[in-house]
């Protein structure tokens, strides 16, 4: 079981932040990143938070105008990697106050410092938010 | 918004956000490149923050999805820079442009090792964590020690320890080797007393990658995941920063209760009860709240408790408890935990039992069927699919069926594949399952694939009873105005075939049945005309006498083709109006369709090969291949009420996926391969190929195409080419026959139970249900004909030895098609002995004669029944059975390493007593038994083991009973227990025990000399 990936998505279908765990080339992470916008983005609030898409689950949340897409394997546990990505969102708005999706995007290196503290090769490494950000606070008292 | 530390990335990345279009963006990426390339280029000139600047450039627009060629170097040498910033980037980009093989990775492995083995922390984060996400084979040869290392090492912070730990399950992925099982076993169960969550966490990870690959080494963890478990959800013994809404660690729970579910059982009484506890607690005290987090954190530990609870195979009422909880999920409102119910209700099918409370939601997951919401839509069709058995076939079925017209496109193509096996595995008559193909095309010809008509036509040419009706219902549909290309084809070619069947009913004439099909013509593309030729070919050769204005219709439509730009189309043409002025040669050439040999339904196959594996296996899919291999698959279907000839398709048990049963259909492929030679353009695929293969054996060789009247002319030539056809598929099928499945594997389990299956190919089953009672036993043989067609000169010939009296009652010669005949075998047990009985059986399928020889399960342990005697009886009855030949001594080398208490396991499953505490010793085993036999009656045997703590290798034995036969028997035979690797847990094993330990004890059991030190 493990993460595949985590993806940062707007509305639009923009990615804001693509973290992979498992190697794929430059065409293929377009086309799947494609595949996936058009199927996750349609749905709508009443349906539920999982997609099947070819031999995984995408599990997905939306936060105003930004996804959070994270590729599993199929016998993951779905809710808590739905939590999971809330534990990012908690995380990063701890660090920026209110998070939103200019922060990722301008922020890009510090949102990836974030997810290396929380994910390693598609495993969670650590799931106290103090702890995952204690290394980011430490560099920005030495800056 | 607070602004980036670098500038200049900021300032691009909002030109790349202002960017109007793609083309634009596509301009301003390209100039970025154009500008960090020449950057690059005289890299002299760069301080160490403009490299860092321009890597991260870098990093946004691969992350665009833009080709990032070059400045892999740049970003690779910053990993040597002696700041923690330039180094951090340096090691996170690295880890997201570069894969494990790339070559400049290589050159890193020495800074990398530098940091790892260097004093500095934050360095050692950095190195461990670019290995965990990206190192290959050569990092774990070179860097495992050091890993392992700082994992263990009680000097390093938990911060890099839960690095260490995931790093190390990397490394191990890349290089199973680098993990010493042996020695790696303790260290694991020790790394699970820490108390550091976030070590805990990673360490879980990795315990879960190592009992995924060799549960065994790692029984010891059990114990210590029962208790992190208890520390958890019971005591709550966690630092406020790891609760999340008030929930202990969700996610270290959830991974601890999966690492649990990769060992096969629990056998420890004691930790099983805990665990239960803990579970129960879980499964009664989760309540649905307000907080939707909360909620959500609470139901992840909820459903992984559930799958360990079906995993363990807990006690029926706890079962039902979850089921109970599964059926509120799968009807409340929130769509999430409705599709997660929906899911796991799917994987409780697996534990048997279950089915019959599960399908008393069966209307409650067809209403999930048209849900607004296609994840659960497909969640609940696989549920319907996984629990339809012939029971309830005909409404699921129908129910689908009905869905089909409804179904998003998406979907209709898996679900006709489903409808389509589902109709073939469990059809109570072959009419409805013809009936049901028919409604499928129907509906949804688009999305029936050819396999799915070629079965219908293969079924219906095996069962003659079968085919008037057959031929009947495609002319009804062909009376439809419109109808889809699929059901042209498949109608045409029935009625072709058995049109003439019909001959008697009004509006069946062969001119009526013509016009019919000839009416669709005009609507249908190449490949369908194709299948009309032949079928007018054989109407034609049915009319006998011939009708002469039908002769002058198809004969003006071959005329028509025979100048067809098609070349298929115009091949055919050109022949059938050659061989169709021949007369009465007709007769043979174009005769009705040979019957089809059993192969696995391809359908089958196809939706197997749909499901994609994963890297891990996954527990449910390893548990799902322990229960395949002894799964009962006897069902009690009585037979249908003589109306239909056809038997009840009870045996039909989901074939599982074995290389083996590709067997049959291989042998055909090659002779297609043949039959193309001869010249028949076999364009089509497989299946099409032998499904018209025959029907194109008037095809001659391509000489005769080209002077067609040499051809007409020449009767032996065709003649001979039919015979050269018609023999060639037979003599591929020979030998094709592979059982399914370890026939000694199923011999073992049913020396441990007393149903199950005893053998199985791709044509027969051959199950077992026993009874045993004293020194009689009663067996019964379920022989099941798994094809369309009867197997003939079925022989079964029991080689009982002289210590079994056993009496097999008649097994008929021929057993029908999708037929089970049960015969019963009576056994008398007169004196102790460990020979086996077997059983020779025999039968022929088309060509094909099938022998084997096969072990009977009556072996001695089935007439040993549980004793239970007091300690004054056991040790009276001890002391009189004074010395040899009653009472035996030996010293058993050899033995396969177990703990007392899985020797005492394995004494239960074999019908020995286990007399705790009898024996003062705790290292040594009392047990007793009763053995009947005719000539010993009833007679207790004592067993005791002692065994040595420090050498498991080895222990002392002692047998005694009133019988000195039966004292040496059963002292081999439990030799044979302890030496052997039998398995005692469903679990396959994992490697099959080297046959230098078993021959040893066996040599030394005939060889006097080893015998008499025995016995002393």
């Amino acid at each position: 079981m493990g993460i595949r990936f985590i993806l940062m998505v707007n509305k639009q279908g923009q990615t804001r932040l693509a973290q992979y765990y498992e190697y794929l080339t430059l065409e293929q992470r377009r086309a799947l990143e494609g595949e996936i916008v058009r199927k996750c983005l349609a749905r709508n609030e009443q349906q539920c938070s999982f997609v099947e898409h070819r031999n995984y689950k995408i599990v997905y949340r939306r936060y105003a105008s930004l996804f959070f897409l994270v590729g599993v394997d199929n016998d993951e546990n779905e809710l808590a990697i739905l939590e999971f990505i809330h534990l990012i969102v908690e995380t990063m708005d701890q660090h920026f106050g209110n998070v939103c999706e200019l922060d990722i995007m301008f922020h890009l290196e510090k949102a990836h410092f974030m997810l290396e503290e929380m994910v390693m090769n598609g495993h969670m490494v650590e799931t106290s938010k103090s702890n995952i950000l204690a290394p980011i606070q430490l560099m920005e008292k030495a800056v | 918004m607070a602004l980036s530390g670098m500038r200049g990335l900021s300032v691009f990345i909002s030109d790349v956000r202002n960017c109007q279009n793609k083309e634009q963006e596509r301009l301003r990426v390209d100039k970025e490149l154009g500008n960090i390339r020449t950057k690059f280029k005289n890299e002299k000139g760069l301080s160490p923050y403009e490299k860092k600047k321009y890597v991260w450039k870098m990093l946004y627009i691969y992350m665009l999805g833009y080709d990032v060629d070059f400045g892999h170097m740049e970003t690779v040498s910053l990993i040597s820079a002696p700041k923690y910033p330039e180094k951090q980037v340096g090691y996170i980009v690295t880890s997201c442009l570069l894969n494990e093989n790339h070559d400049f990775l290589r050159l890193a492995i020495n800074t990398v090792r530098n940091d790892i083995v260097g004093r500095n922390e934050t360095f050692q984060c950095l190195a461990l964590t670019m290995i965990g996400n990206i190192g290959g084979r050569e990092f774990a040869e070179s860097l495992a020690p050091d890993v392992q290392r700082l994992l263990m090492s009680s000097s390093c912070r938990p911060l890099v320890r839960k690095k260490a730990a995931l790093c190390l399950l990397r490394l191990y992925r890349k290089n199973p080797d680098v993990v010493n099982v042996d020695g790696w076993s303790d260290q694991m169960a020790q790394l699970l007393d820490e108390r550091d969550l976030g070590v805990l966490t990673s360490a879980m990870s990795l315990l879960v990658a190592l009992v995924s690959n060799n549960h065994d080494a790692y029984w010891s963890c059990i114990p210590k995941c029962t208790r992190i478990l208890e520390r958890l959800a019971r005591n709550q013994d966690v630092p406020q920063e790891y609760t999340y809404y008030g929930i202990p660690s969700p996610w270290l729970q959830v991974k601890t209760m999966r690492a649990l579910q990769y060992f096969p059982a629990i056998e420890d009484p004691n930790t099983r009860r805990s665990l239960f506890e803990v579970l129960q607690r879980i499964l009664m005290g989760t309540d649905v709240v307000k907080n939707v987090n909360k909620n959500n954190a609470s139901h992840a530990v909820l459903f992984e408790a559930l799958a360990l609870v079906m995993h363990l195979d807990a006690e029926k009422e706890m079962m039902s408890q979850c089921v109970a909880l599964l059926g509120k999920f799968i009807a409340v409102r929130e769509p999430n935990i409705r599709y997660l119910g929906l899911e796991n209700m799917a994987r409780m099918l697996m534990v048997t039992d279950m089915q019959d409370i599960i399908k008393r939601h069966q209307a409650q997951i067809i209403t999930s069927l048209k849900d607004p919401d296609i994840s659960i839509r497909r969640r609940a069709l696989d549920l319907l699919y996984g629990m339809c058995d012939v029971s309830n076939a005909k409404d699921i079925v129908e129910e689908l069926l009905q869905y089909l017209s409804t179904s998003d496109f998406a979907m209709r193509e898996e679900l006709s594949l489903k409808v389509a096996i589902l109709a073939e595995k469990f059809a109570p008559d072959l009419s409805w399952y013809v009936d049901v193909i028919l409604q499928l095309i129907d509906k949804a010809g688009d999305f029936v694939s050819d396999d799915i008509w070629f079965r219908v036509v293969q079924f219906v040419t095996n069962n003659e009873d079968l085919q008037p009706y057959a031929a009947l219902k495609a002319k009804e549909y062909l009376d439809k105005p419109a109808i889809h290309e699929t059901m042209v084809k498949v109608s045409a070619y029935l009625l072709g075939e058995f049109g003439h069947l019909l001959a008697r009913r009004p509006g069946c004439s062969a001119k009526e049945l013509f016009s019919l099909i000839h009416d669709k013509l005009p609507t249908v593309s190449p490949p369908a005309i194709s299948i009309l030729l032949s079928s007018y070919a054989k109407i034609l050769m049915h009319t006998q006498p011939p009708d002469p204005e039908l002769q002058n219709q198809i004969w003006a439509v071959f005329r028509k083709y025979e100048s067809c730009i098609d070349a298929e189309i115009q091949q055919r043409a050109i022949e059938y109006l050659a061989l169709s002025r021949k007369g009465a040669a007709l007769m043979d050439i174009l005769a009705e369709m040979p019957k089809f040999p059993e192969r696995q339904s391809s359908l089958i196959k196809k939706a197997e090969d749909a499901e994609t594996d994963t890297a891990e296996k996954s527990a449910i899919k390893l548990r799902a291949q322990q229960q395949t291999s002894n799964a009962l698959v006897v069902t009690d279907q009585q037979p249908l009420n003589g109306t239909s000839p056809v038997g009840p398709l009870s045996i039909v048990k989901v074939p599982s996926m074995s290389s083996d049963m590709d067997a049959g259909d291989h042998g055909l492929t090659q002779s297609n391969g043949s039959l193309s030679e001869m010249g028949q353009h076999a364009t089509t695929p497989d299946l099409l190929g032998d499904l018209l293969g025959p029907v194109a054996i008037e095809a001659p060789p391509s000489a005769s195409v080209q002077s067609e009247q040499n051809f007409v002319s020449d009767q032996e030539v065709s003649s001979s080419v039919v015979d050269v056809l018609a023999l060639a598929p037979a003599e591929e099928l020979t030998s094709a026959v592979q059982p399914i499945g370890n026939i000694a594997e199923r011999f073992q389990n049913l020396c441990l139970k007393d149903s199950g299956v005893l053998y199985e190919d791709p044509y027969i089953q051959i199950g077992i249900k026993a009874e045993w009672r004293m020194h009689h036993g009663r067996l019964i043989l379920f022989l099941g004909n798994k094809n369309t067609s009867p197997l003939v000169s079925v022989l079964a010939l029991i080689l009982s030895p002289a210590h079994l009296k056993m009496e097999l009652s008649l097994v008929p010669e021929i057993i029908p098609p999708r037929a089970q005949v049960q015969c019963p075998l009576e056994v008398v047990n007169i004196r102790p002995s460990r020979d086996v009985a077997v059983l020779d059986f025999s039968y022929k399928f088309a060509t094909s004669l099938v022998n084997v020889k096969l072990r009977l399960p009556a072996v001695l342990n089935k007439f040993l029944q549980p004793a239970s005697v007091s300690m004054e009886e056991f040790f009276n009855q001890w002391r009189s059975l004074s010395g040899p030949p009653l009472k035996l001594q030996e010293v058993v080398r050899g033995v396969r390493p177990m703990t007392l208490l899985e020797m005492a396991n394995l004494f239960t499953n074999y019908r020995l007593t286990v007399l705790p505490g009898l024996d003062p010793n705790p290292n040594n085993l009392a047990a007793c038994t009763t053995f009947c036999s005719e000539s010993t009656r009833a007679m207790l045997c004592l067993v005791r083991i002692e065994t040595d703590p420090a050498d498991r290798s080895q222990l002392r034995m002692t047998i005694a009973s009133g019988d000195p036969m039966l004292t040496f028997e059963l002292k081999e035979f439990i030799k044979e227990l302890l030496v052997a690797i039998l398995m005692t847990s469903p679990a396959p094993a994992p490697t099959p025990p080297p046959a230098t330990e078993l021959a040893i004890p066996a040599a030394a059991s005939t060889d006097p000399g080893a015998m008499l030190a025995g016995l002393l």
